[in-house]
Order: C-alpha cells, then sequence, then structure tokens
C-alpha cells in the first residue's frame, strides 16, 4: 500500500501474526469464506501522535468522491454488502464499515482524528476494505471466534434475550459483541486498556493477504 | 459488465445451485439457502450497478428493509430478501427510465435553445436537468438587458460552473509561546 513507509516504528516483518478464530460448524457450513483473525497488541489509546495524524491525512487527500460512488463495484466492499443481506442487514441503513468511513469522508471533507485507535481502525478499514474490530484483550478469555448465540443468551449492556441464531463475536465464556454490530458492555475498549485486541472480519471473497495487511496497518498505527 | 458479474462470482465462490429436488422436497434445505445467497448476491451486484449509473441524480431510494440480522435466516426470510431486493431493483430501473426520457427531452430543448434563443424566451436548461454532473446551466438572455429584449436580440449565456468551493479560514495568530513569523523584507 501507498504510504506505508511514512509510519515510523511500523512492526518489522513477521511479527504480530495473526491467529485464526475459530467460526462454530454450523455456521461456516452456511458461510464458507467467513472468518475471523486476531492479533493482540500492547498499545492503549489516547490522542493519536503525528504521525497518525498525518498519515490520516494522507489518506483523505487520496479518498475522493469518485471512489465513494465506485466502491460498491470493488469486491471486497461488495463482498461486504452481500454478505449483509445474507444475514439480514441493509448495508444501507446498517453500514459496513468501509462505507461508513466513505461517507465519513464525505460528509466531513476528511477522515477526522478521534484517537489512536480509531484512527488505526480508519487506517487499517480503508487501505483494505477489511472490517476490524476492537476489544480490551484483558477482558475476554481465550480464543475469539465467531457462532450463533444460544437460545437464552444475552450480550451485555443490552436488554433482553438476543434473538435465537443471531451472530456473535464471542470468546470461549461469551458473545463479545453482534457481528458488525453493537460490542457488549465491559469488553470494548477504554481509557485504562492497556492491551488491545485487534480482531479483522472476512467474509467469502475478502482474500489472506487484505485480512492479514488491515491487522498490520492497524497494528502499526497503534504501536508508534 | 457480465465478465465482472463472473468474476465476482467466481470470487465468491458461489456455485450455481446444485442441489437435487429430493434435497428440497425432503428437509434438507442448505442447497437452496446456498442458491438464494446466490441469488441475492447477483441482485445485489445489479443494484450496485444501479446505483452507479444513476449518479449523479438524487432522491432515488435503495435501502431494502432488513431481516432483523445479524443471524442466519431461513429459507422464507432469505426469499423474502431476494424478493424485496428484486422489487426495489424494478423502482430503480423505473425510476432511471423516467429519468432518462426526461432528460432526453430536455436535450432536445436544450438544442432547440441554442439554435434559436429568440423563440426561448428565458429558458434555462441545467446540467441535473440533462442528467450530467456539475453546476453548468443554459439561459436564453436579451443582449443588452432591455434594450436587447425591445429588439429581440437573443442570445444564450452559458454559466462558468459550479460556485468555487469556500476557501480555508485565515492563519491563526500566534499562541502563547510561538514566536511570529518575522517580515521577510531586508531592514
Amino acid at each position: 500500500m501507498e504510504g506505508q513507509g511514512e509510519l515510523a516504528g511500523l512492526p518489522a516483518e513477521g511479527e504480530a501474526v495473526p491467529e485464526r478464530g475459530w467460526v462454530a460448524p454450523a455456521v461456516a457450513d452456511e458461510f464458507p469464506g467467513l472468518s475471523l483473525a486476531w492479533t493482540t497488541v500492547e498499545a492503549s489509546s489516547g490522542r493519536s501522535p503525528r504521525q497518525v495524524k498525518d498519515r490520516l491525512r494522507e489518506l483523505s487527500n487520496r479518498f475522493h468522491g469518485g471512489h465513494a460512488i465506485q466502491m460498491r463495484q470493488r469486491p471486497i466492499p461488495w463482498a461486504y454488502r452481500v454478505f449483509f443481506r445474507q444475514i439480514g442487514l441493509d448495508p444501507d441503513q446498517t453500514r459496513t464499515p468501509i462505507e461508513e468511513l466513505a461517507l465519513e469522508r464525505m460528509k466531513k471533507g476528511a477522515f477526522v482524528s478521534r484517537s489512536q485507535l480509531d484512527d488505526a481502525l480508519t487506517i487499517g478499514i480503508v487501505e483494505t476494505g477489511v472490517a476490524l474490530r476492537a476489544f480490551d484483550a484483558d477482558r475476554t478469555e481465550g480464543r475469539m471466534g465467531i457462532r450463533a448465540s444460544a437460545p437464552g443468551e444475552a450480550l451485555e449492556g443490552r436488554p433482553g434475550k438476543l434473538p435465537s441464531g443471531t451472530l456473535v463475536i464471542a470468546d470461549e465464556r461469551r458473545p463479545v459483541a453482534l457481528l458488525f454490530g453493537a460490542t457488549a458492555e465491559g469488553r470494548g475498549v477504554h481509557p485504562k486498556t492497556a492491551r488491545i485486541t485487534l480482531a479483522a472480519l472476512a467474509v467469502k471473497g475478502v482474500p489472506d493477504i487484505a485480512v492479514e495487511e488491515a491487522l498490520w496497518l492497524a497494528t502499526a498505527a497503534l504501536t508508534i | 459488465m457480465p465478465e465482472l458479474i463472473r468474476e465476482l462470482e467466481d470470487r465468491t465462490g458461489a456455485p450455481p445451485f446444485s442441489g437435487s429436488l429430493t434435497d428440497l422436497l425432503h428437509g434438507d434445505e442448505r442447497p437452496a439457502r446456498v442458491e438464494l445467497r446466490r441469488q441475492i448476491a447477483r441482485l445485489e451486484l445489479q443494484l450496485s450497478e444501479l446505483f452507479i449509473s444513476a449518479f449523479p441524480r438524487g432522491g432515488i431510494a435503495y435501502d431494502v428493509a432488513p431481516a432483523g440480522g445479524p443471524r442466519l435466516l431461513g429459507i422464507g426470510e432469505l426469499e423474502q430478501v431476494r424478493d424485496r431486493l428484486l422489487t426495489r431493483i424494478a423502482d430503480v430501473r423505473g425510476i432511471l427510465e423516467d429519468c432518462g426520457y426526461v432528460e432526453e427531452r430536455n436535450r432536445e430543448l436544450l438544442e432547440r435553445v441554442i439554435a434559436e434563443p429568440d423563440k426561448y424566451h428565458w429558458v434555462r436548461v441545467s446540467n441535473e436537468d440533462i442528467g450530467e454532473p456539475g453546476c453548468r446551466h443554459w439561459h436564453s438572455r436579451p443582449r443588452y438587458g432591455l434594450l436587447g429584449m425591445l429588439m429581440g436580440w437573443w442570445r444564450v449565456k452559458i454559466s462558468s460552473g459550479c460556485p468555487l468551493a469556500k476557501g480555508r479560514p485565515a492563519s491563526r495568530s500566534p499562541r502563547y509561546g510561538e514566536v511570529a513569523q518575522a517580515p521577510q523584507t531586508a531592514p
């Protein structure tokens, strides 16, 4: 990707190798190609350093209205749109991560810096199109994966039970987020977080190399 | 575009319907769900193409009512999503056909206005009216104002385009601890 070399303190090649998450067999059967990869980074969020802000600015300058309009026909954003439809989401209401950022870029005229974590996710998502999430690594237990919710299961911080068959990102004990939706209370990154789990969600049509690149870029921006 | 569809289908690995009728009739609904998902992928691509071809026309709805996800959808729900997509595609196509008709008529009008401005007083046609991006417009106006109007000196005036974006705000004044830049002139 363009401009990678502008980031100082990039992890060396081979560092921060993403782990493969599990996908429940019933879900994998229905959605071959659905996968989750994650990596844990010793970092906290806060104000973005200058290098990350510069990178965001450079990204804003490279991303124009034409990109936003044509995005739906590019393979990776299209793959997410299709997957959203297939799981009962309307990508024009619940936007895919890349389209959400594209819309924000168009409305605000730039990718606006919020925090180092948000900026790192923005860089990873916009450069690759891959959906990224972040969790507090010390508040998740065991390996992460994707499964359907069990009957009667709930998402912490949300009233009521999840409808049976709701697709969730889960650790080995509980759901930590809805797939492409809300994060469970207390599982997201907060000011005292010391280790961050970055997770990349891929669907059929998203190549592994894009997933690895997304995680690598976000990790680099987080560890400057 | 068919090549793109094939390429994208290859990319998603969505095979054509491979189940048997027995599967459908005797409980194994998975092949049917796979087929419905393939249809949804194809329809989503069609809707995306319409979205792109419709640009810069605004005011067209592309949303399709969601099915309460994110979750595993059954056959009935997938059929609903597919049918809603079909309906939306038909709606958008209808709107675009109507727009195309109106824009074609506007283009013809524009040609007539340019050819004979004295027969089309004060007629104004914009890029939007003919389905083009940009802010240019053609306006049939009299030369020299009232005099031209009385003398029948009509012409088509073409606007120069979109208004310029507002400039950046003036540079801020130096904060505490900063030194204002010294004038570069020699003493």
